[in-house]
């Protein structure tokens, strides 16, 4: 059951499409160029035997309901991050097309939430590093549950994020996210449990099959792909959840200029160029002031200090999580156009 | 969830009519440019969601595709989003119409417009699988741009589907005969009939490999099918074009309601 298009806005959309066609151009140049040759072909069956896999049922102990296997950290330890993303995504592509599983707009999302951070978060960090040095099956047992957790919940949470942000539904992140994060915390043990499962007995019996995973070959620059991460990581949670500890107080310009001038700003352009300007900046801030509601009036001065602290907001989250975005795509467009200009300054 | 007559709906791309006949990049497209206009309608649209049904049910009638499979789909889907969106009226219960004592409040009105938009949206979509083959929609991305290592996996991860499929089917089956009480569905046993599913699915792949390895396979799936986009499709593209500006930036409804009301 993945989302569906009524519940979110094209800008949303669209903006989960991007990212997942361009993860899967780059997963496919990965293949293409890094994989051994047996992966492609084990891709297509792996992807029909996901769809097998989930008809089998099975009761969860305790509860006496069933459940299936999702198959997103299995496909990673099977065949590696990059391939176990394509698989993942022409699997939810035929489960949108031939299952009606989620709409067309929400399939860039869809693919997103439940193919990213299984195979690039959960998998890299969290599985491969626990199971590398021992391999025993409690170790596999260990690394599956904790990445199949933190798996789910990170695409649960996601799935949070992007119907809050479309607005077209006027359920708060606070009660979505209480209802979904526990029952994916569930879920989450579930498939980890499942997953080692069926390593532990592919291990036993034929350890050759396990074989294509991409871990086998060490990655060149290893470790600073991990640090990569992690700071991308950290930032990322700096940008969305300490900023709500940011405080509401005057800032030292505003601070200075109030002492100065008695008003903590000073008075805005009414007309030429400036006040152009000032149109234009309105219109294209899609995170006015750091937050959601452009059109809610104007805090007053006073009522500042009387803000709860921390301001918990989804609009602050957003805003500090799209600055991060937006620093490193001009950190790295900047990286790329001082590379092609030294190329071009060598070759000349 | 997963239902067992998983190729009916393509069984219908099959058929022949001037929708089947257009390029797959075409009805993608038009497909993928309605859902993005129907979504951009604002939260509490409905009047104008109304004649965007224009568009599936045309596309029904051109490509003779039988309503019921569709339908049946539709509402078979439709689960989670009624959950998400019946909460709407509970959360939004500020008044926004009066019909004489009757008050509507801005939450029902957002339901309906997301349950609109939900029909709209999965009904292109279902009629877009049932007009082209899945393997003609693997092959117009490929014509687009896709990677061919992706495109490669949707059309491979196509044809094993219902052999893997036949084979858990069989599997399920003889577990439920052999289960008593329940004793044959706990994870233990799960995870071994999985297991084994594992096993013979890595071993089918090298075996495929192989076979097509010897018949000559290099990376390159042939394609079947003229690469130019015909009159027919330029036609449809344009006018689809023109239909989604009209509908979403005129108010038909309200024009037709207002010379209805003048004839009268």
């Amino acid at each position: 059951m993945h989302m569906s298009d009524a519940l979110l806005s094209p800008a949303v959309g669209g903006a989960m499409w991007a990212g997942t066609l361009g993860t899967i151009a780059y997963c496919s140049k990965k293949v293409r160029t890094e994989a051994d040759d047996q992966v492609p072909p084990l891709m297509g069956v792996t992807g029909a035997f996901v769809f097998a896999a989930q008809m089998i049922n099975f009761t969860i102990p305790g509860t006496g309901s069933s459940g299936h296997l999702a198959g997103g950290m299995l496909l990673a330890i099977l065949l590696g991050p990059h391939a176990a993303f394509l698989v993942m995504a022409s699997v939810l592509i035929i489960q949108a097309l031939l299952f009606a599983d989620g709409g067309l707009l929400a399939l860039g999302c869809n693919i997103w939430n439940l193919g990213m951070y299984a195979c690039f978060i959960a998998y890299p960090l969290i599985y491969a590093p626990l199971v590398r040095r021992h391999r025993t099956p409690g170790r596999i047992l260990l690394a599956s549950l904790a990445s199949a957790i933190v798996a789910l919940q990170l695409g649960a949470f996601s799935v949070v994020l992007e119907t809050v942000v479309s607005g077209r539904s006027d359920i708060s992140l606070g009660l979505f996210a209480l209802l979904m994060q526990p029952i994916h915390l569930a879920i989450g043990a579930v498939e980890g449990v499942i997953t080692a499962g069926v390593v532990n007995y592919v291990r036993k019996l034929q350890p050759e099959a396990l074989v294509h995973t991409g871990m086998t070959r060490r990655v060149p620059g290893g470790r600073l792909k991990t640090l990569t991460l992690a700071f991308l990581f950290l930032a990322l949670v700096t940008g969305g959840v300490f900023s709500w500890f940011a405080s509401a107080n005057p800032d030292g310009l505003e601070w200075a200029l109030q002492r100065i001038t008695g008003a903590a700003e000073i008075p805005e352009h009414t007309t030429g160029i400036g006040a152009t300007l000032r149109a234009l900046q309105a219109k294209l801030a899609i995170l006015p002031d750091y937050t959601f509601k452009p059109d809610a009036p104007p805090k007053a001065e006073a009522s500042r200090e009387s803000l709860a602290w921390p301001h918990v907001d989804v609009g602050t989250t957003v805003a500090g999580m799209v600055g991060v975005a937006m620093m490193i795509t001009l950190m790295f467009v900047v990286g790329v156009g001082i590379r092609a200009l030294r190329k071009r300054a060598a070759r000349g | 969830m997963h239902r067992f007559d998983l190729g009916a709906l393509d069984r219908l791309a099959y058929g022949d009519s001037p929708l089947h006949r257009l390029d797959p990049r075409t009805k993608v497209l038009v497909t993928a440019a309605f859902v993005v206009t129907v979504v951009s309608f604002p939260k509490y649209e409905i009047a104008g969601l109304i004649p965007c049904f224009l568009v599936p049910v045309l596309a029904l009638l051109l490509g003779g595709i039988p309503a019921a499979p569709i339908l049946k789909r539709i509402l078979g889907a439709s689960v989670f989003v009624i959950c998400v969106g019946a909460l709407n009226p509970l959360l939004d219960t500020e008044v926004l119409h009066r019909f004489g004592s009757v008050s509507i409040s801005a939450g029902w009105v957002s339901f309906g417009s997301i349950l609109l938009k939900y029909v709209l949206t999965m009904s292109v979509l279902l009629l877009l699988v049932a007009t082209t083959s899945f393997p003609g929609i693997a092959r117009a991305l490929g014509r687009v741009g896709v990677p061919a290592v992706f495109v490669n996996q949707l059309v491979f991860l196509y044809r094993f589907l219902f052999v893997l499929l036949a084979e858990a089917q069989r599997m399920v089956l003889a577990r439920d005969l052999r289960a008593f009480d329940g004793r044959g569905r706990g994870l233990r046993v799960t995870a071994q009939l999985l297991g084994t599913l594992c096993m013979r699915t890595v071993e089918r792949a090298q075996r495929i490999y192989q076979a097509m390895c010897s018949r000559g396979f290099s990376g390159r799936l042939p394609s079947v099918g003229s690469a130019r986009l015909r009159m027919a499709d330029w036609a449809c593209l344009s006018l689809m074009a023109l239909l989604l500006i009209l509908l979403r930036n005129y108010d038909l409804v309200g024009a037709v309601g207002q010379h209805l009301v003048q004839i009268f």
